[in-house]
């Protein structure tokens, strides 16, 4: 065999929900060549040994944010994780953490998606505007205050770094709060009152415990961590100053 | 009927399987060094109400091989609350714009520890003026 | 999701945790040196830095009590809060049990404090 077909060992989490009691581990050989990504190794593994390999991918240039997986214990996405890093070592590849599995290297994320709708991830401007009265102007600082955090592809590589959420899968958690934090920094929202409630209760910021890992694996740079800390502030100026406000704060 | 059965896996020992979260567990547990001095000092406190011999005492306790010992264990824990706490800072605090830049996390941890070693060095040359 | 939510009541007590956390990680360390390591082995500071009237005024003090009174309490709510934190990370998950005995500690501490440095007079 040439230079260019070397054989990695991965090692994959297996779980069955009709057949397994509890997830498995299992070796396949895999030849490779230096521009084989995880996630390819993945798909050879479906391909030629194992058609019941079942897991999430789609843009394969780390846009879609659906092929995040545990690439030995460290949130990746397998689309942008090369096999040659990992070479000649055995790589092991598990669902993401904190997730329930759903089957194989397939989370179910329904909880995730319900805490994306409960943020408002829309913008509530302050005072309407008619069609005919123009559009909402923003200045470069205006729009650089939140262009950050408008970089999220929702991958929960963050939630799978994220060991709060994984004690409380109640936690809203880090890429909720980013893009809460989004709309909340854009000058044209002025909706922030309102997703306080949110932010400031038991499922909120506090339980956060500033860990930092989340923004550590984020592939995109968009620091959740400082999106949750920075609403630990806004939540206690809320807590404590509600009495002063006009509108009492939130409840 | 719905074929669906989420696994959900144990956060049993999470700590141990990552060197981040190791490192997090550690910087973590300099809480207990820095309470712990300061039941040393509040000793003190009450001691120095109980009169002169009462803390003439305290001070030879503080003068036993065993207690430079432990304050030496617990400077070193100290230290590195002081050192991981401004380490998380750029996370912790609201962004700090400098000439219309948010400030690099290295330079705002480098800055907030200067910060600190510019305070300790101040409680230093306060002590020192008390003591002249 | 119109699901009802409770506000948690963390602000009082995560601020109590930073301003501890903030305080201790400024002074804690030279403190610890100079009480524990040069005072007693008589280096670098002049003899008697720490005498009885010296150490008696400087605790009368109107500044000199704050100071002391500030890192004792701040730094054990500081420490109570992560020890509360540190019980549901390892899986024990005590409930109001726990939170009432840390933040009690913390409590007791800051009276007994307060106290302390009030006896001493001004
Ligand atoms: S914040 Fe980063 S890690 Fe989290 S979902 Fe968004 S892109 Fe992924
Ligand atoms: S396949 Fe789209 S991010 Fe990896």
């Amino acid at each position: 065999m040439s230079e260019n077909h070397k054989i990695i060992e991965i090692e994959v989490l297996r779980y069955n929900p009709e057949s397994d009691e509890e997830p498995h581990l299992e070796v396949y050989k895999v030849p490779f060549t230096d521009d084989m990504s995880v996630l390819q190794g993945a798909q050879y593994i479906k391909d030629n040994f194992d058609g019941s390999l079942t897991f999430r991918w789609s843009c394969r240039m780390a846009i879609c944010g659906s092929c995040g997986m545990m690439i030995n214990g460290i949130p990746k996405l397998s689309c942008e994780t090369f096999l040659r890093d990992y070479y000649p070592n055995r790589i092991r590849i598990e669902a993401l953490a904190h997730f329930p599995i759903e089957k194989d290297l397939v989370v179910d994320l329904s909880g995730f998606i319900e805490k994306l709708e409960a943020i408002q991830p829309y913008i509530i401007p302050k005072e309407p505007k008619t069609l005919a009265e123009g559009e909402y102007l923003q200045t470069p600082k205006e729009f650089n205050a939140y262009i950050q955090f408008t970089s999220c592809i929702n991958c929960t590589l963050c939630y799978a770094a994220c060991p709060q959420f994984g004690l409380n899968p109640d936690f809203i958690g880090p890429a909720a709060m980013a893009l809460l934090h989004r709309y909340n920094m854009d000058s044209r929202d002025g909706a922030s009152a309102s997703r306080m409630e949110l932010v400031a209760s038991e499922e909120g910021v506090y339980n956060c415990s500033a860990v930092g890992y989340c923004s550590e694996v984020c592939p995109k740079h968009v620091d959740p961590a400082s999106a949750v800390n920075i609403n630990k502030a806004n939540a206690a100026k809320d807590y404590f100053l509600r009495f002063l406000s006009p509108k009492g704060g939130s409840k | 009927m719905s074929k669906r059965k989420p696994y959900v896996r144990s956060m049993d020992g999470w700590w141990k399987k990552n060197p981040y979260f190791v490192e997090y567990m550690i910087h973590e547990s300099t809480a207990l060094f820095v309470a712990a001095y300061c039941l040393v000092l509040l000793v003190g406190v009450i001691r120095l109400g109980q009169g002169e011999a009462a803390w003439n005492g305290w001070l030879a306790a503080m003068q036993s091989p065993l207690s430079v010992l432990c304050h030496l264990v617990l400077l070193a824990g100290a230290v590195y609350h002081t050192y991981s706490w401004f380490k998380i800072l750029p996370i912790t605090m609201p962004p700090v714009i400098v000439g219309g830049k948010k400030m690099a996390p290295e330079a705002l941890t480098g800055t907030a520890l200067a910060v600190a070693a510019a305070a300790g060095l101040a409680l230093l040359a306060l002590v020192w003026r008390i003591a002249l | 999701m119109s699901k009802y939510r409770t506000r948690s009541n963390a602000p009082i007590f995560w601020g109590l945790f930073g301003a501890g956390g903030m305080l201790s990680a400024l002074f804690v360390p030279m403190m610890i040196f100079i009480t524990g390591i040069a005072v007693p082995l008589g280096f670098l500071l002049p003899a008697g830095t720490m005498s009885y009237p010296k150490m008696l005024a400087f605790a009368q003090n109107f500044i000199g009590k704050g100071f002391i009174f500030a890192i004792i309490s701040l730094s054990l709510w500081f420490c109570v809060h992560r020890v509360y934190h540190s019980l549901h990370e390892f899986g024990i998950h005590a409930g109001m049990g726990a939170k009432l005995l840390c933040y009690g500690i913390a409590m007791l501490v800051t009276v007994v404090c307060a106290v302390g440095l009030l006896g001493l007079g001004f």
